[in-house]
């Protein structure tokens, strides 16, 4: 047993060697098949990432009148907290919205003039709703005009209404598509590493035909062919990994600017996982890819 | 030791027959050489003593083994009682001639030690002690020849299946072939050969069996070649 694992490993490695070119054919194809995968997993997580900020920035305000009582205010935040689609109700007084307001405009002298004319403070306390999901804003719009609340200014869903139902769209179609092109690139290098490594098996028909003739069990005619593949996979998920590294470096910080997200910063803090992913399908395919192709031949 | 009963071969849903309707027998030691024009079925019926093919009807035996019941998974054990030589050759391009005799040892899940004895004494009997370490494109086809029975009887099978074993060598390499077939076979081991070869037969004086069109149509135990 042990002397026949032995053997099975020495030929794996013989074959990988005297076989180098188509070794380096199969090792090429699944690196390409890896990196496409990697590079999906990296824009799959930026849009994610993205796609959760611009969600963070969507919500409905409600404008409160001047005159509203705090008591009027507090129960209609209660009762929109109540309300299960809400993630977060954040309130602006009166007082902090003049102080936002006085700091926007700093520089802007003929408004700051026109503020301090008005004895009063001229803005309402506002609140900010955000949801759980981008389509659950419409109903809690409904919520709040059906309340028709008289402390209530404004509400203005109506404004952002367009921009927010065009977002929700645009995330569904993106999260379709970058699903779909997963599935589709996943196929295609499956098909691609099975008959790469197919044909590399082709060679060595005649020799399994021989290893039958003398008796060679099954195992031990797959066994150099599996650790073959074994290593195909191995070796192209640190290659995928090496080619993916210095690109993401490149890009890090290119994301950081634009997305205010560091892929850079992703790809090594979850360096294990997306180690663990490439390898493991790299692996995997290099396996049944050659277990596969091998039965072929094994067939009485 | 071998019990072909009643077996044929039809291909093209009955159309053609490769062989029909055979029975006989091989007894332990015996020497058979199975003679007849190309397409009388004789390949067939050695594919089918090692498996490789399978009977339409009618059953093969190893002794008491139905041949054609053996699991998949068994038949590598079935198959190392039994050495195959080919006109082909049939050996391993990139290993000299010490290793492919090896990897019929290996593959049999053989110790290192039974190798290093063994495949000496059957290079030796095949009288290729000194060309051990040459690849197969550095011999010539007698001497290929002979590293595969080499191969063929490492591993002491109990029967010897060869199939034209001298098609391709000339007349002296098809003689040094044919007396070593008939020393192993004196050492007790049970040989079956399909031939062409009218010299060969005539020189063994052994049992011939000649088939013509999937038929068996002589049986001679001390037969000559006759079409």
């Amino acid at each position: 047993m042990v002397t026949s694992f032995r053997r099975v490993v020495r030929a794996g490695f013989v074959g990988f060697w005297r076989n180098a070119y188509v070794s380096l054919a199969s090792i090429f194809v699944i690196t390409v098949a890896l990196f496409v995968i990697g590079s999906t997993i990296l824009i799959d997580q930026l849009l994610t990432v993205s796609l959760t900020q611009l969600q963070a920035k969507v919500d409905i305000n409600v404008y409160f009148v001047t005159t509203a009582a705090e008591g009027d205010i507090d129960s209609l935040i209660n009762s929109v907290k109540a309300l299960p689609e809400v993630e977060r109700v954040t309130f602006t007084s009166r007082e902090e919205a003049l102080k936002q307001f006085r700091a926007k405009y700093n520089g802007d002298t003929t408004t700051m003039q026109a503020l301090d004319e008005l004895k009063d403070n001229p803005l309402g306390s506002t609140i900010a709703i955000q949801a759980k999901e981008t389509s659950q804003y419409e109903s809690i719009n409904r919520f709040l005009t059906e309340a028709n609340n008289p402390v209530v200014d404004r509400i203005n869903y109506a404004d952002n209404r367009e921009s927010i139902e065009k977002l929700s769209s645009i995330i569904a179609a993106v999260k379709q598509a970058s699903f779909v092109t997963l599935i589709v690139l996943l196929v295609a290098a499956v098909m691609i590493t099975f008959n790469t490594i197919r044909l590399a098996i082709f060679t060595a028909k005649e020799e399994i035909s021989i290893m039958r003739l003398v008796g060679a069990s099954n195992m031990y005619i797959r066994g150099p062919f599996m650790l073959q593949g074994l290593m195909y996979g191995l070796i192209s998920g640190v290659l995928a990994l090496l080619i993916l590294y210095p690109i993401v470096m490149w890009l890090g910080p290119k994301t950081a600017v634009f997305f205010e997200f560091n892929l850079f910063d992703y790809f090594v803090s979850n360096f294990s996982y997306i180690f663990g992913v490439l390898v493991g399908i790299g692996v995997s395919l290099g396996l049944v890819s050659s277990v596969l192709a091998v039965a072929r031949y094994l067939r009485v | 030791m071998i019990y072909f009963d009643n077996v044929s071969k039809l291909y093209n849903n009955g159309q053609s027959a490769a062989i029909q309707e055979v029975t006989f027998q091989i007894d332990p030691k015996e020497f058979v050489s199975i003679v007849g024009h190309s397409g009388a079925g004789k390949s067939t019926l050695l594919k089918m003593i090692i498996a490789e093919d399978r009977p339409t009807s009618g059953t093969v035996f190893f002794e008491s083994l139905d041949i054609h019941r053996i699991p998949r998974n068994r038949l590598p054990q079935y198959r190392r009682k039994i050495g195959t030589v080919f006109q082909d050759f049939k050996l391993l391009p990139h290993k000299t001639a010490y290793e492919n005799v090896a990897f019929a040892m290996e593959a049999n899940g053989r110790t290192d030690e039974e190798i290093a004895e063994n495949v000496p004494q059957a290079l030796a009997l095949v009288d290729l002690t000194d060309k051990a370490w040459n690849f197969p494109n550095e011999l010539s086809g007698g001497e290929k020849q002979r590293v595969a029975i080499a191969r063929a009887i490492v591993n002491q099978p109990d029967i010897i299946v060869a199939d034209e074993p001298t098609g391709n060598l000339d007349p002296i390499a098809t003689y040094e072939v044919v007396q070593i077939l008939r020393k192993i076979n004196d050492l007790g081991t049970t040989v079956v050969m399909t031939t062409h070869n009218k010299g060969v037969i005539d020189e063994l004086g052994r049992r011939v069996i000649t088939m013509d069109g999937g038929r068996i149509v002589r049986d001679d135990e001390s037969g000559k070649y006759v079409l």
